[in-house]
């Protein structure tokens, strides 16, 4: 299945590690991925929350370059996603927002139709690629394993942009998947919650205390690691873990896997071949545990 | 159809019922409200029963020890705003079927609201950060002779509607991430009111509400979860008007902040190479003078290069880079 692959800023500059498994995984899972290399990035909503018509152009343009693909858009990170729906929303609601944004695309080879669907890989596999070619997929059952999911905002609110009227069921795919693949997912409140990246800049302690709550949450409720599908999350939750559990006075040392490496785990790959290694909070612990070593 | 309900308790004297047990709580390490015990009851109620309607069935006919604050039961006053298994809602306007959860549902005063007794939360902070932002009109037309009225327009009132209908329940705030670690921020009700004086063409301080709005507590310390749009009971969706707030603050002028310098680095960074630039946006939305800030900073650097995270050194522009440079100059504004 052909899809208009758009990775993100993030799994280009901070987070290789996300790039490398989506694309190792794709193969397995019959993804063939057309990358949107001219694709700009969404803005991440800070550009749209100062200059909505900045957002709708750049959003449009990237929805634009996979129409003319002729196929969906696959992203890989819960904020581009989030992004990306809501501006495809409101385009595809309101013919004058549309016709601005096209209009300011004009003459730059590319305007929008409005016929492009946005969908985080997550969903891919539920809606699009179907379980049973993920169970087919599945060399190494993670028994053994309790995960934690981490959704990270975008994925989940607002809900109308993201379709999550229409499908509920979007937000349990993370909790699915997990048993899916023979783990055995962890029931916390922190599941939905913000990991304060957004706040890092602003208010840097606050935003360590706020993500580093939910990994203590997690570890509590005894996870050897959380799954997440937006590599900002990670950000904040691997990147800055030592930071916030000074600030916390804990001991956290919980791993933060993305997404595409837990799958890539499960269909029998190497941890080195999906970048396992290159975590700020050392994956060995939970690795150990299904007998693998990075 | 019987219904099983799990409601956290607590009592300042210490005293609860033998069957109350000590529970694990939705475990805030934020918790501003003291240790509580989960009871148990059941009730037989028709299916269509909302979770309030089992609250007043308990008091009434198991026990009247039940602390419950509530009044029009029909989602108007905002007195029963309480978590219902771990979120804010209104608990007149939750159906207890759609609310159960492995057979039962659990209801309890917020752990991040200082508590009184049972369900019933010390609503203090809330108003205190209501009145904070000054929720009335500071009119600069004088006042009309006797037997005439403010003139606005139709137009700009339909712009504030959503803010008006804000019944005070405190849902929002309740389920406020941002307040759960920072007891300071005003919060996603006060600020959406916030929006609802200076967005009123009527209002006289404005330019004084925005400098007071964008000061630390204030809508830069929002970490736009969306929490606050999903659990608003009357579709205030307060998160939409803090936005709103920070783009009327950064074009009236209030641009030394984190905040818009992070927008504008942002900008910078996505306008020159079609591509955040993770490597400078951190310094220059700390600010590059702010030394105290970026010391804070090293020790994660240091972590994420150790781990390979460092983002290449040479930041590399996206092909067709000029196309984006396009968009910016003809959308214009700050960030052309």
């Amino acid at each position: 299945m052909k899809v208009a692959f758009y990775p993100g800023c993030v799994s280009k500059g901070a987070c290789p590690e996300l790039y490398v498994s989506a694309k190792a995984i794709a193969e397995p899972l019959g993804l063939e991925l057309k990358e949107l290399t001219e694709a700009p990035c969404t803005g991440a909503g800070v550009l749209s929350e100062q200059n909505p018509q900045l957002g709708d152009a750049l959003n449009g343009l990237t929805l634009a370059m996979a129409e003319s693909e002729g196929a969906d858009l696959m992203t890989i990170c819960s904020t581009c996603q989030g992004v990306l729906s809501n501006h495809n929303y409101h385009l595809k609601q309101d013919k004058e927002r549309m016709d601005r944004a096209n209009a300011t695309l004009a003459d730059q080879g590319f305007q929008y139709g409005g016929t492009t669907k946005v969908k985080h890989l997550l969903w891919m596999l539920f809606e699009d690629i179907g379980i049973d070619r993920v169970t087919a997929a599945i060399k190494r059952k993670l028994t053994g394993l309790k995960i934690a999911p981490f959704y990270g905002c975008y994925i989940l609110r607002p809900e109308e942009s993201l379709g999550l009227k229409e499908r509920p069921e979007r937000k349990t795919y993370l909790e699915r998947l997990i048993a899916l693949l023979g783990a055995e997912p962890v029931e916390y409140r922190g599941a939905t919650k913000c990991c304060g990246f957004p706040m890092l800049t602003f208010n840097r302690e606050k935003a360590l205390a706020m993500g580093g709550n939910h990994i203590v949450e997690a570890k509590e409720k005894g996870a050897d690691l959380l799954v997440t599908p937006c590599p900002l999350c990670h950000l904040n939750l691997d990147g800055q873990q030592p930071d916030a559990a000074r600030v916390l006075k804990k001991d956290i040392g919980v791993p933060i896997f993305h997404l595409p490496q837990l799958l890539g785990l499960a269909f029998g790959m190497d941890p080195s071949e999906l970048r396992l290694d290159h975590h700020v909070v050392p994956t060995k612990g939970a690795l150990e545990k299904v007998e693998l070593k990075v | 159809m019987q219904f099983t309900i799990e409601v956290g308790r607590y009592s300042p004297e210490g005293t609860y019922a033998e069957s109350a047990v000590p529970g694990t709580p939705f475990p805030a390490p934020w918790d501003r409200s003291p240790a509580r015990r989960y009871q148990t009851y059941t009730v037989d109620l028709p299916e269509h029963a909302v979770v309030l309607d089992a609250l007043i069935a308990i008091r009434e006919y198991q026990d009247q020890s039940l602390a419950v604050r509530c009044a029009c039961r029909s989602a108007i006053c905002g007195s029963c705003a309480m978590w219902i298994n771990g979120h804010s809602h209104l608990a007149c306007k939750s159906k207890l079927s759609a609310f159960t959860k492995d057979g039962k549902t659990r209801v309890e005063s917020p752990p991040s609201m200082p508590i009184i007794r049972d369900l019933v939360c010390d609503m203090k902070p809330f108003w205190d950060k209501h009145l904070a932002v000054k929720p009335w009109l500071q009119n600069k037309q004088p006042v009309p002779p006797p037997n005439e009225e403010y003139r606005v327009s139709n137009a700009s009132m339909e712009e504030l509607i959503q803010e008006v209908s804000c019944i005070s329940c405190g849902a929002c705030l309740m389920d406020c991430e941002s307040f759960a670690v920072n007891p300071d921020f005003l919060g996603p009700q006060a600020l959406a009111q916030a929006y609802r004086y200076a967005g009123d063409p009527r209002d006289a301080e404005t330019k004084e509400r925005l400098a007071e709005y964008s000061k630390p507590g204030g809508i830069w310390d929002c970490t736009h979860c969306y929490e606050c749009v999903t659990q608003c009971p009357k579709g205030v969706a307060p998160l939409d008007q803090i936005l709103k707030l920070r783009k009327m603050a950064v074009d009236a002028g209030f641009t030394n902040n984190a905040g818009t310098r992070h927008a504008d680095a942002f900008a910078e960074s996505v306008r020159e190479s079609g591509r955040l630039n993770e490597l400078t946006l951190m310094p220059k939305s700390v600010g590059f003078f702010n030394i105290v800030e970026q010391i804070k900073t090293l020790p994660s650097a240091f972590n994420l290069i150790r781990a390979g995270k460092l983002p290449p050194l040479i930041h590399k522009k996206i092909p067709g880079v000029n196309r984006i440079k396009t968009i910016f100059e003809r959308v214009g504004g700050r960030f052309k």
